[in-house]
């Protein structure tokens, strides 16, 4: 009797089984990303298919057939070609400059805590809306960065309307956006670090760049590795900054995969292709996370270890 | 570190105003530009002083922009309304679904939660486009293309990997003994994560959602690919607007200038938790 009075006291109104309580709990939020899942499988099944919405009747298996004529097709390598440098480009440099900047304000004071507060906010503007806030900037005509540009003799830089130009245009946005995310995790990083290693190289007089190639730079190698996995998945799928700029212009000089996949899917209505695409930047991007996920893990447990 | 010499202050000084200048040129820029009338912005050199305007904003307030050729109807202030709303309804919702089933995946290790968390995670690394290209079609079958229904239910893929990890290690960083004694003093199970786990973890639920709210705030490809004129948030309201004739570039600063001020004030507020959020917990900040 005492047991079951117990029972009905800690059920209080409805009961759930102790076991099932999390699955209950997780259930809502599953069955709205399963709802997901489902388009997902349909983009494998449409890149298996000759499908254009403009010859909707046409539409049949053609299995391997939109894999393989990428690898006859200069549009496709391309978009490749395209997104993979934009990515090393991009995430290479903000690297550089992430770890300048962090390096720079590593030391607590009054005025660096106020620029690493200042540093967020181009990180926290939408991509989309700094790319075109650098679009004003580099208009030919008005533009300040234009004007700039001809003070020091250089007239008639055209900025992401050439083809010469585009890429870099948009690299500069995309630094502005996320270098600030890289200064950030780092910073965070260069912070925690355990200050006895120091404390030791300068009683001993050890020389600073062996410091910082010996002991600043491996101890801060696993921030590197997590900011540099996160900014490869963002960078290797960007679509807001070029679409934005340039819809993937001039040209194809922009079509990284999402843009090339929005705009096959949109402007030639090849749904086949686009989802070809789509299935192939997600073979690439379900690789790296998985390195991501594994190395992240390891760091996990090293933390809590510790902890 | 103790032993600067004048000449490394000097060029860290210098370092430090670039990248001051760097990041924060084009946000005072076009906050400049807000207030400027179009032959102002034209005008060669670009001039730093200068009157300023309230007419762009008031056009944009008002919907109606004064042109040589008539009146201009903007809908701007529905875009902005848009953003508000799908943005906070998103965030809600996911708070709901998201905060009970961290707590499930913080106190609970039942069969495949691992697997399951991060299929979830996944979802924000995934290409957004694999999942709404078909989704369109979906969608206008469900009648569900164009809703803010859609939308919301959509947005719930950047909010709730979000809200899931950045809370699960709240709750993960709360001792459990504190409610295992509430339970033996014989509340019940909700109660007690009413009473105890929620109001714990409620700091980093707050950061969760603010974060949540910045992302669905800044996202642009699900409604460009899924909403109409009348159901888009400002960002893509405002690459509309750059291409919309008689559309003047002081406007289009001023449009900018609205759109990014909710972030951008609430990445200040936020601005502790932001490492931590920014990165799902990988690195504690």
């Amino acid at each position: 009797m005492a047991t079951v009075a117990k029972a009905a006291r800690s059920g209080s109104g409805f009961k759930i089984s102790k076991r099932a309580l999390p699955y209950v709990l997780s259930l809502p939020a599953l069955l709205v990303c399963i709802g997901i899942l489902i388009p997902f499988f349909t983009a494998v099944v449409y890149s298996f298919q000759r499908y254009r919405l403009s010859q909707p009747y046409a539409r049949k298996w053609n299995w391997g057939e939109n894999y393989l004529t990428f690898l006859t097709d200069p549009g496709f390598w391309n978009t490749l070609k395209v997104s993979l440098s934009y990515a090393v480009i991009t995430v290479g440099l903000e690297l550089l400059l992430g770890l300048g900047i962090a390096l720079l304000l590593q030391r607590r004071s009054t005025i660096n805590n106020f620029v690493s507060i200042m540093l967020l906010l181009p990180l926290m503007t939408a991509p989309a809306l700094a790319a075109l806030m650098w679009k004003l900037m580099t208009n030919p005509g008005f533009g300040i960065l234009s004007y700039l540009l001809s003070l020091v003799g250089i007239d008639n830089f055209r900025w992401a309307s050439s083809p010469d130009t585009a890429l870099l245009t948009v690299v500069l946005v995309d630094i502005w956006v996320y270098t600030p995310f890289i200064m950030i995790l780092l910073l965070a990083g260069l912070r925690s670090l355990p200050t006895q290693p120091f404390e030791a190289a300068a009683l001993d007089g050890v020389p600073r760049s062996f410091v910082f190639f010996r002991i600043t730079l491996p101890m801060l190698t696993p921030y590197i590795l997590t900011a540099t996995l996160f900014r490869l998945l963002d960078s290797i799928q960007q679509f807001d900054i070029i679409y934005a700029m340039t819809q993937g212009g001039p040209g194809d000089t922009l079509t990284v995969f999402q843009v090339e996949a929005y705009l096959n899917f949109f402007q030639s209505t090849n749904v086949g292709r686009s989802a070809a695409l789509m299935i192939i930047l997600w073979a690439i991007t379900y690789t790296l996370s998985n390195v991501f996920i594994k190395h992240w893990l390891r760091l996990r447990e090293r933390a809590r270890g510790e902890a | 570190m103790e032993t600067t010499s004048a000449l490394e202050k000097v060029l860290r000084g210098v370092a430090l105003t670039l990248v001051v200048l760097f990041f924060m040129f084009p946000i005072v820029w076009i906050f400049l530009m807000s207030f400027q009338t179009n032959e102002t912005i034209l005008s060669i050199p670009p001039s730093v002083i200068f009157t300023p305007t309230l007419e762009n904003y008031q056009a944009l307030i008002t919907g109606k922009l004064q042109t040589a050729s008539g009146t201009l109807d903007i809908a701007f202030m529905k875009n902005l309304l848009n953003s508000v709303f799908l943005s906070v309804s998103s965030v809600a919702i996911a708070l709901v679904l998201g905060v009970p089933a961290a707590y499930a995946f913080a106190r609970h290790k039942f069969r495949g939660s691992e697997d399951i968390a991060f299929t979830l995670l996944s979802f924000r690394f995934a290409p957004p486009l694999l999942v709404l290209l078909p989704l369109t079609q979906y969608f206008q079958w469900m009648g569900l293309s164009n809703t803010y229904i859609g939308l919301i239910w959509v947005y719930q893929l950047i909010c709730l990997p979000l809200i899931l990890w950045i809370v699960r290690g709240y709750f993960e960083d709360i001792s459990a003994d504190v409610e295992y004694a509430y339970r033996i003093a014989g509340h019940s199970w909700f109660a007690t994560f009413r009473k105890i786990a929620l109001p714990l973890a409620g700091p980093g639920i707050a950061a969760a959602g603010l974060l949540a709210f910045i992302f669905a705030w800044n996202n642009f490809v699900f409604a460009l690919v899924l909403a109409s004129a009348d159901k888009q948030p400002v960002t893509v309201g405002a690459l509309a607007f750059v291409t919309a004739s008689g559309i003047q570039y002081g406007q289009i600063a001023a449009a900018i200038v609205l759109s990014i001020t909710p972030t951008l004030a609430l990445a200040l507020y936020a601005q502790r938790y932001l490492v931590e959020g920014l990165s799902l917990g990988a690195v504690k900040g």
